[in-house]
C-alpha cells in the first residue's frame, strides 16, 4: 500500500494561537506540511459538530489552538473550546474510537516553540493511530 | 418540559449496525432546549456515527433532519417521505415523538435515541431538574408553589420525614429537603399556617396507576363532519 501524509486539521484563534503560529514561521522552525490550519475569530467558534466532521471528512486528527484560558482575547473563549473539545473526545470514546485523535491546546502570543510542539505532537498522533478506518501509515 | 439524555453512543451505534438507510430525526422543541435531540444534536450524532461506520468500514446511509414537534402528527407527516424511504428512523424526541412515529408507520422501525428522563426546568445553563411528575391532581397552592411529590424522595404530603437534617435530604445530602423549602416559601409568603393544615392522603387515581390517561377536551374535538371537510383520519 503507498505510503500517505497524515492528515491533521488544526483550528487556530486569530489572536494569541495565530500569533504563536507566525511567531514560530518567523523564527525559521520546520513545520510538518501534513497540518492544514484552519484560522476562527475565537476558538469560543469552534463547534464539536466542525471537528466530527473534519474527522468524517477524511482528517486523522484534529486539534484546536487557543489563548491561555486566563489570558483569552474574548475572555472565555478558549474554555468553551476547550469543553467542546472534552465532549467530542467523549463521544468519541464511547463509540470506540481514539480519543487522541482530538486535541486542544493553548498558546500565548509569544509562545514560539509551541506550535512545532503541536503539530509534531499531532502527526505523531495521526501516524501511529493511521487513518480512521484504514491502515497505519 | 420533557427533560431528556441522548443514550449512549455505543447503545445506538448498536441498535443500527444491522440495518442499510437510517434516518435520525431531532425535535425543536423540549428536547432542544435540553440540548439532547435538537437540529445540532442531530446533525453531531449523524456525524458521530459516520465517523464510526467508516472506523468499521460499515456500508450505511445516514441522514439526519428535523421536525418542529414530533410527537404531532402534522409536522411528522412532512417528512413521511423520509421516513419511508429509510429501514430504520432513530427519534431523538422524547418518547412521545418515538411513539408518535411509530403509531402513524406501525410497519415501519422507529428506535429511541433518548432516554425521557422527566417534566424539568433549565436551572442554569446545561442544568435541568424536575419539578413535576405529572401526578393528575395538582397542590402546589397549598405547599408554597412547591411540588413535594416531585421533590421529596418519598413525596411526603405532610412535612418532613425524619431523615430530614440541615436542610437536607437523607437520600442525597446534595439535594434541599422539599419541604426545608416549602417551609421557606410559606413563610416569605406570610401563610405558615398552611405547614400546620393537614392534607388529605391523596387520591392517586388520576395519576399514572390507572393505566394509559387519556384527556378530552370536547369543544375542541373535530365532529366526523369536520374531519371529512379537513381530510383527517
Amino acid at each position: 500500500m503507498p505510503q500517505t501524509k497524515p492528515k491533521v486539521i488544526g483550528f487556530c484563534c486569530e489572536r494569541h494561537g495565530m500569533d504563536a503560529v507566525v511567531l514560530a514561521a518567523r523564527s525559521g522552525k520546520q513545520l510538518d506540511a501534513s497540518v492544514r490550519l484552519l484560522q476562527v475569530p475565537c476558538t469560543g467558534r469552534v463547534d464539536g459538530l466542525h471537528i466530527l466532521k473534519a474527522l468524517e471528512d477524511g482528517a486523522d486528527a484534529v486539534f484546536v489552538l487557543g489563548c491561555l484560558e486566563k489570558n483569552c482575547y474574548y475572555d472565555t473563549g478558549s474554555i468553551e473550546g476547550r469543553k467542546r473539545v472534552g465532549y467530542v473526545k467523549q463521544m468519541l470514546a464511547e463509540l470506540g474510537i481514539e480519543k487522541e485523535r482530538v486535541e486542544m491546546f493553548n498558546a500565548a502570543s509569544s509562545n514560539s516553540w509551541i506550535f512545532p510542539e503541536i503539530v509534531a505532537k499531532m502527526v505523531d498522533v495521526a501516524r501511529k493511530l493511521g487513518p480512521i478506518g484504514g491502515e497505519k501509515r | 418540559m420533557i427533560v431528556a439524555k441522548r443514550k449512549a453512543l455505543n447503545e445506538i451505534a448498536e441498535m443500527l449496525a444491522p440495518y442499510k438507510k437510517v434516518t435520525v430525526i431531532g425535535c425543536r422543541s423540549c428536547v432542544a432546549i435540553c440540548l439532547a435531540g435538537g437540529e445540532k444534536e442531530v446533525k453531531m450524532l449523524v456525524s458521530a456515527l459516520k465517523v464510526k461506520n467508516k472506523k468499521e468500514g460499515r456500508k450505511q446511509q445516514i441522514e439526519g433532519t428535523v421536525v418542529e414537534r414530533q410527537c404531532e402528527k402534522e409536522w411528522v407527516q412532512e417528512i413521511e417521505d423520509q421516513i419511508l424511504d429509510s429501514d430504520v428512523t432513530l427519534s431523538m424526541a422524547c418518547s412521545l415523538g418515538a411513539q408518535t412515529i411509530g403509531d402513524m408507520y406501525p410497519k415501519h422501525l422507529t428506535f429511541p435515541g433518548l432516554n425521557t428522563g422527566m417534566f424539568g426546568v433549565p436551572e442554569e445553563q446545561g442544568v435541568w431538574s424536575e419539578k413535576c411528575v405529572g401526578c393528575g391532581n395538582c397542590i402546589i397552592h397549598t405547599t408554597g408553589g412547591i411540588c413535594p411529590i416531585a421533590r421529596c424522595a418519598k413525596s411526603m404530603l405532610n412535612g418532613p420525614c425524619g431523615g430530614s437534617a440541615n436542610r437536607k435530604c437523607e437520600v442525597n445530602l446534595e439535594v434541599e429537603c422539599a419541604w426545608a423549602a416549602i417551609y421557606d416559601r410559606l413563610k416569605i409568603q406570610n401563610r405558615l399556617d398552611l405547614i400546620e393544615s393537614v392534607i388529605q392522603a391523596k387520591d392517586w387515581s388520576a395519576s399514572h396507576s390507572g393505566g394509559r390517561r387519556v384527556f378530552v377536551r370536547e369543544d375542541a374535538k373535530l365532529t366526523p363532519h369536520q374531519k371529512k371537510g379537513k381530510g383527517v383520519q
